[in-house]
Order: structure tokens, then C-alpha cells, then sequence
């Protein structure tokens, strides 16, 4: 091998492969203004409608689809991009000049199109097509709300709600309000009596408190929230939020730390018959809705018992979570089709539709129906009256009754320009605490400082492009 | 994102230098005419070569250079700003946790590698007959997707119940937890990176089967042991491939991404963003495609080039120490 090949061949390698890593396109010089696009719900409409970050993975999906292809007609050809949004994808699309008609993202994402322009504000198409907002949950509502404006058409709604075993609770001479979250000494003395393990090895774990994610549902169980309700300050140094962080941390360090636990759960068949409630390796865990039908579909056997997570002062709370439609930016050809397919998603009607394809495909594997949250209060309530089996077995019948109740009491962060990394300051803050890196009160005045400058410098941002 | 050493050097086949010219023959009338059409040729047939890198290696990284001076989200158009970016990477402090994470990995990945490929580049090369069927075994496991990687690291090094672990314990030894302790992420990492060993082991095994058979038979009948023959004529004469090994595989440190980003921070693990685990393209993808800041992670992108062409420097230049080019003049 010759050396001077050697050499120049390394170089040309370093300069490429590290910075080819960074091309751009340049941008849609396209902000979003645009011409202004009629909305008329009686419109003919056609061409095509790309849609991108949605999947036809369920009969919920799919009817819905099938109706708003219908309510567009035959002239207009939906083409999906399935999938999670792929925000890369979706980024090199829109600096490419080549936006989809519609996104359909996570709800905690608009704030931060809306602000940089990605996408537009939907005031025009929710009045001139018609959408009532009023249906919509107001939580759900306020997340895709930004500068007064609404962007994003929000559907779904995750919600958390306690999850036991009650074989295990049992055992301990507990019942669930030991582990509903609203006595954190209670919780303490339950995650005590359930835990078992030998040295550093555990075999049950007590209590999963579920750090760094259900952070904000600890916090506002203590009475405050991690953002202000303008989206401008955090509230991350709060001693509200340390003394929050600081019980569920604790929660971790009693059954021998959150690596020890982490690697416990991680070991589980989380989605399988083998999951932690199955194979009674979990006492008890605050944790999403969907995860009820996945128990219920694996496991119905198991000895589950459901409460709401509940506050210090008793009520049941959620921090909900969920998807919304959104229309980007230079789609002035195909907004009006967008905005048509949008309304059809979610309205009541559609929703009662594809709820009731959900009961007959869970009838048809003799599987209960154990409800749907839309982000549409009013779908949500006629489908629990009138698709739901008001005798629904135990435990199953506490656990909707639970869902239900935490999606009436729901909570959100409003939207910001800033919420990824405010996510990322956030969850930081408490994995430093959780591997031992720092203490609650170091950790947080930490992440309060990395919270602040960004959302400082993304308000700022906004601000000047306002005036 | 990472570099690969997938691709076969010249390292594994030797070219014998040309002999040097002094007052050669003269040239032939019309010889300048065929020069250039043979150079004409020659650019004519690499010119979808030169196309591409023009258009998407080297249009890019000057493109990436100017984005570095922007304040640029993709989303609307880049505004200049100057140094901005390179001071407020000097005040980072998570700059300079990705740098040491990433220093660490490659001080320990590197020379890990080597000495594992060449190892097994060795054992392979007395296999004989079977030496086919191990190539294979050996390489097969280069064909996972680092993704898969990333998810098999999680499993086989869970700290409760991971293979890994439950090995050691055959040998009483109480493994830790590799994959939540941060002491531990970086070495648990550094082991699964010997999973994908197989392409050095090819490339170093191509090699030694080059080594003239002639030099052992010397060696022997002075009395030469396996060990003196490994250290005074296998190593000396296979150095430049493995300086090739050492080279490329610093640089594909340097840029690792994918196991690291599966494990820590990727939708299994969107709330668990290890610390230990922030490698510097982790970070710098972060700036780019969660935080929307494209002008810092220019400007990172940047950063990583001076430091790895640093780096890559001075290898070559302590190469000069170290390593024997067959034909070349010492």
C-alpha cells in the first residue's frame, strides 16, 4: 500500500463523510401567507392530498379515512406517507418546497411549527368549513393553540390512570387507594411492603413512580405545573416540583435504585401475555389508557385492580397527550381539501362510526370494548352511552369508569416555540437526579436555566417577527 | 452517519511502487498527444464521479460552512450571525460532555478492535480448510443493522437479566448494570461495537495471506518461534492495513451514532436520554432535527471536522514511525 495514497484517500474521506452529514436545501421562500384559499363546506373539491405521519393501522383509522374520502369525492386522490411523522422527512419537504397537503403530529409539536411557520393557522378553514371547536376537549384544544390562533385540529386523548396487582396488594393487606397516588406516605409504605428482591437483584418491583416521563403528573399532584400557563416561564426550580421529584425518585432508591428497576422493567414482555401484571413481577404503576386494552387483550386473566391517579387532595388527574391535524405552510392548491378532510376525521359522527367498528371487531375476538377518548367530548360521551356495555366484568369495568373520569380531569402545557427543548431540559433534569449525578434542587435549577434561555430565545424570536 | 470500513483498501493487495525515474527514456513523438487523450478519457469515464461529489459531497460541506455562520431552522430562510454559533459551542457545556463521551468511546473502541479483528485475522489464517466457513460466521453479524444493534445491546447487557450478566455469574462475578449505569453505558458499548468486527477481520486477513510465505520459511530455520514471527514479520509487514484499520475506525468513532441513539435516546427510550450515552453526532443531530437550530449544528458538524482531520494528522504523522509500506524507502 502506498502511503501517500493512504493520506489523501483518509482526508477526502474525513472532509466528506463528517460534513455531507449537514446538507440543506435551501428554504420555500413561501412563509405561509400565501393567497387567501376559500373554505366552503358545499365546495366541489379535487386533486391530490398527501398526507403525511398517519397510518391505516386500525379500524379507527380506517373508517374515518373511508369517510373523509367520501366527503371529498372522487376527484380528490389521498396519498399517505404512513408512519410516525418523521420530522426530518417533513422538514426537508418543506425546505424542499414540497410540503405535504396535511401532518399529522404529536399535539406538543405544533406550538414550534406554528411559530417558525411550518404550518398555518386554521381560524379561516375552522369557520369557513364549518368545525365546531366547542366539541373539543379544552385541554386538548389548548395545546394546538398558539398566539391566539388555532393550528392544529387535535384527535385523541391519552390519559393516565393507577394499574395494580391486586393478587400482590392483597398479599401486603393493601388495597389500591394505597397506590393512587393520593397519600405519597401511603405510596412509600406500599412500595415497601410489595418490592421483593435479593441484594441488587429484584424479583417485584413495588412501585414504578415511571420517571422521567409522568414528572409533570407528580408535579401538578403537588399543585403546580412545569410551564406557566402563557408558555413563557418555567417553573422547573419550583420547590413544589423538587419535592415532587424528590418522592419519586425516592420511590426508586427504596427498591435499590432507578438503574436497578429500569433494567427490571426493560427485561419484562411488556406487550405480551408475559407482561409485569401477568406474571405478577409489578405492584403498581401510574400509566396510559391504551395500555388497559393491551392487558385486556394479552392477560384478561390477570389479577388487575384500576383506580384514577389521584392528587394530594384526592381528584383524579391526568396529563394528556395526544395527535392533531395540521396544514403546512405554500399548500394554498389543496388547504381547502385539507381542511374538508379534517373536519370529517373528527366529527362526532365519524367517531361514533369507527367506534362502532371497534365494538364489532372486539365483539367478533370476544374482547370487551373498553372505550375510546377521542379529544371530541362530545363523541366521547355517546360512545360511553350508547356503545358501552354497562356490565362489563371486574376489574375491567373499574378501569373504564377510571379512564373516563381522568379524561374529564385532564391537563396540558400550552403551546410554546420552544416545548422540544423544554422537553429535553426537563427530562435532563430528572435523569441526572435518577443516575445519581446531582440532587433534586442541583438538577432542576439546572434544567430551569436550560428551560428559560430557550424558551426566551425562541419567545423572543416570535416576538420580533410580530412587531 | 458513521464511516464504515465495509469497503476494501488497496491495503489488503500491496501495489508495488514504481521504480523511480531518473533520466528515463526519452518520449516518443506525439507521446503529449496521447497523454491527453488518454486524460480526457480518463476524466470522461470518472465524470459521474466528479459529478456527484461536486453536487452532494462538496457543494454541501461549503453549503455547511456558510449555514454555520446562520441562525438557520430549516423552516425559514438562514440569517447570517456571524461567529455566533462557534462562541456559544465555546460556552456549551454539553459540548464538551459529548466530546469526552465520544474521546472515551473511541480510546476505548479503537484499539479494542484491532486487537479483536486482528485476533481473530490470526486464528482464521491457520484454519486451513474451515477458514471459508469462519470468514462467513465472522462476517455475517457486520450485515445487522445498527439499529437491531442498538436493541440487541439492550437486551444481552440488561443488568437484571442480560445474557452478559448471567455469564458472568457462572464466573461469580455480579455483572452491573451496563445499560443504566452511567460508569458502565460507554464500555457496554464499546463491547457491542466488537459485534460488527467482521469486515476488519476480512480486510486484516486479506492481508496477512499476502505476507510472503518465503519470510516465515527464513525465519524458521533460524529458529524463529510463532511469536517472534508474529511481532518481527507479520505485524511489520501487515502495518499499513492495520494503520488503515486504526484510521477509518477512529473516524467511525468519532461519528458514532446509530446503536447509541437506538439505546438511549430513540422511541423506545424517548424520555431516557442517558448523559453517558451523548456522543457528539448524537448532539449534533439533536440540535438539528429536535431543536431545529440547523445553523449550531453546522457549526458542531464543523467542530468534528477540524478535530477528527487534527486527529487523523497526527496518526499519519506517527504513522511515518510505525508503519512499513512495502517498496517504500524507510
Amino acid at each position: 500500500m502506498k502511503s501517500s495514497a493512504v493520506r489523501s484517500s483518509v482526508l477526502v474521506a474525513v472532509s466528506g463523510v463528517v460534513l455531507a452529514a449537514c446538507a440543506q436545501g435551501t428554504t420555500n421562500d413561501d412563509g405561509g401567507g400565501g393567497e387567501a384559499v376559500a373554505f366552503d363546506p358545499e365546495a366541489e373539491l379535487s386533486g391530490n392530498l398527501s398526507i403525511m405521519g398517519f397510518g391505516l393501522t386500525d379500524e379507527i383509522g380506517e373508517v374515518r379515512y373511508e369517510a373523509a374520502q367520501e366527503a371529498l369525492g372522487d376527484d380528490v386522490e389521498l396519498s399517505l406517507v404512513e408512519g410516525d411523522l418523521d420530522i426530518q422527512q417533513f422538514l426537508s419537504a418543506v425546505a424542499a418546497g414540497d410540503p405535504p397537503a396535511l401532518v399529522y403530529a404529536n399535539r406538543d409539536q405544533i406550538g414550534t411549527f406554528a411559530s417558525r411557520g411550518a404550518i398555518i393557522p386554521l381560524d379561516a378553514c375552522i369557520e369557513g368549513e364549518g368545525i365546531d371547536t366547542s366539541v373539543f376537549r379544552e385541554p386538548s384544544l389548548n395545546q394546538v393553540t398558539f398566539n391566539d390562533s388555532v393550528y392544529g385540529i387535535p384527535e385523541f386523548n391519552q390519559v393516565q390512570i393507577t394499574m395494580a396487582n391486586a393478587s400482590l396488594l392483597e398479599a401486603a393487606g393493601l388495597g389500591i387507594e394505597a397506590v393512587n397516588g393520593s397519600d405519597w406516605e401511603a405510596v412509600t409504605s406500599a412500595t415497601t411492603a410489595l418490592t421483593q428482591g435479593n441484594g441488587g437483584s429484584l424479583s417485584v418491583i413495588g412501585y414504578d413512580s415511571k420517571l422521567p416521563e409522568f414528572l409533570p403528573l407528580w408535579a401538578r399532584s403537588n399543585g403546580v405545573d412545569l410551564l406557566s400557563e402563557d408558555g413563557r416561564t418555567a417553573q422547573l426550580d419550583d420547590p413544589a416540583v423538587i419535592e415532587a421529584l424528590e418522592f419519586a425518585v425516592g420511590i426508586y432508591d427504596q427498591q435499590g435504585g432507578f438503574g436497578a428497576v429500569k433494567a427490571f422493567r426493560d427485561s419484562a414482555d411488556f406487550f405480551g401475555e408475559g407482561n409485569q401484571f401477568a406474571t405478577g413481577v409489578l405492584g403498581a404503576m401510574p400509566m396510559e389508557n391504551w395500555y388497559v386494552n393491551v392487558l385486556n387483550e394479552v392477560s384478561s386473566d390477570a389479577p388487575m385492580a384500576f383506580d384514577s391517579y389521584r392528587s394530594m387532595d384526592g381528584e383524579p388527574i391526568a396529563f394528556a397527550g395526544g395527535s392533531a391535524w395540521a396544514v403546512p405552510a405554500g399548500t394554498e392548491d389543496t388547504q381547502a381539501a385539507a381542511c374538508r378532510f379534517m373536519r370529517t376525521m373528527t366529527a362526532t359522527d365519524t367517531w361514533m362510526e369507527a367506534a362502532q367498528a371497534r365494538v364489532d371487531a372486539r365483539a367478533e375476538e370476544g374482547l370487551l370494548f373498553t372505550g375510546l377518548l377521542t379529544g371530541n367530548a362530545e363523541a366521547d360521551d355517546r360512545i360511553r352511552s350508547e356503545l358501552m356495555t354497562e356490565d362489563a366484568p371486574e376489574p375491567w369495568a373499574s378501569a373504564i369508569d377510571a379512564i373516563y373520569e381522568a379524561n374529564e380531569n385532564s391537563f396540558t402545557f400550552p403551546a410554546n416555540p420552544a416545548d422540544a427543548e423544554f422537553k429535553t431540559a426537563w427530562q435532563d433534569g430528572v435523569n441526572r437526579v435518577l443516575n445519581g449525578q446531582a440532587t433534586p434542587a442541583e438538577s432542576m435549577a439546572q434544567a430551569q436555566e436550560e428551560a428559560q434561555a430557550a424558551l426566551d430565545e425562541a419567545w423572543a424570536e416570535w416576538d420580533d417577527d410580530q412587531e | 452517519m458513521s464511516a464504515s470500513t465495509s469497503t476494501t483498501p488497496a491495503a489488503a493487495g500491496r501495489v508495488p511502487r514504481p521504480a523511480r525515474r531518473s533520466g528515463g527514456p526519452a518520449r516518443r513523438p506525439g507521446q503529449r498527444a496521447t497523454d491527453r487523450r488518454e486524460l480526457r478519457g480518463a476524466l470522461l469515464f470518472i465524470s459521474p464521479w466528479i459529478v456527484g461529489f461536486l453536487i452532494f459531497t462538496l457543494w454541501p460541506v461549503l453549503y455547511s460552512g456558510y449555514l454555520s455562520l446562520t441562525d438557520y431552522d430549516v423552516l425559514t430562510d438562514p440569517e447570517f450571525v456571524g461567529l455566533e454559533n462557534y462562541e456559544q459551542m465555546a460556552q456549551d457545556p454539553k459540548v464538551r460532555l459529548a466530546l469526552w463521551n465520544t474521546f472515551y468511546y473511541t480510546v476505548l473502541h479503537v484499539p479494542s478492535l484491532v486487537i479483536v479483528s486482528l485476533g481473530l485475522a490470526l486464528l482464521l489464517n491457520q484454519a486451513g480448510r474451515s477458514a471459508g466457513f469462519f470468514r462467513t460466521a465472522f462476517f455475517l453479524p457486520k450485515m445487522t443493522p445498527p439499529v437491531a444493534v442498538g436493541i440487541l445491546l439492550l437486551l444481552l447487557f440488561n443488568g437484571q437479566n442480560g445474557l452478559i450478566n448471567m455469564v458472568l455469574g457462572w464466573f461469580g462475578i455480579d455483572g452491573p448494570n451496563w445499560t443504566t449505569d452511567p460508569d458502565w453505558v460507554k464500555p457496554g458499548l464499546v463491547l457491542m461495537s466488537l459485534w460488527a468486527v467482521g469486515s476488519s477481520v476480512i480486510i486484516l486477513l486479506a492481508a496477512l495471506r499476502g505476507v510472503p510465505q518465503e519470510l516465515y520459511d527464513s525465519a524458521r530455520v533460524d529458529g524463529a518461534g510463532f511469536w517472534k514471527q508474529t511481532t518481527k514479520i507479520t505485524l511489520p509487514m501487515i502495518s499499513g492495513t492495520v494503520f488503515f484499520i486504526v484510521v477509518v475506525n477512529t473516524i467511525a468513532s468519532f461519528q458514532t451514532f446509530t446503536e447509541a441513539y437506538t439505546a438511549f435516546f430513540g422511541s423506545g427510550n424517548t424520555t431516557y436520554s442517558n448523559d453517558a450515552a451523548l456522543f457528539y453526532v448524537i448532539y449534533l443531530f439533536r440540535q438539528a432535527f429536535e431543536f431545529l437550530d440547523m445553523g449550531y449544528a453546522s457549526a458542531l458538524a464543523w467542530l468534528l471536522f477540524v478535530i477528527i482531520l487534527a486527529v487523523t494528522v497526527v496518526q499519519l504523522k506517527v504513522s511515518k514511525r510505525f508503519v512499513f509500506y512495502e517498496g517504500e524507502d524507510r
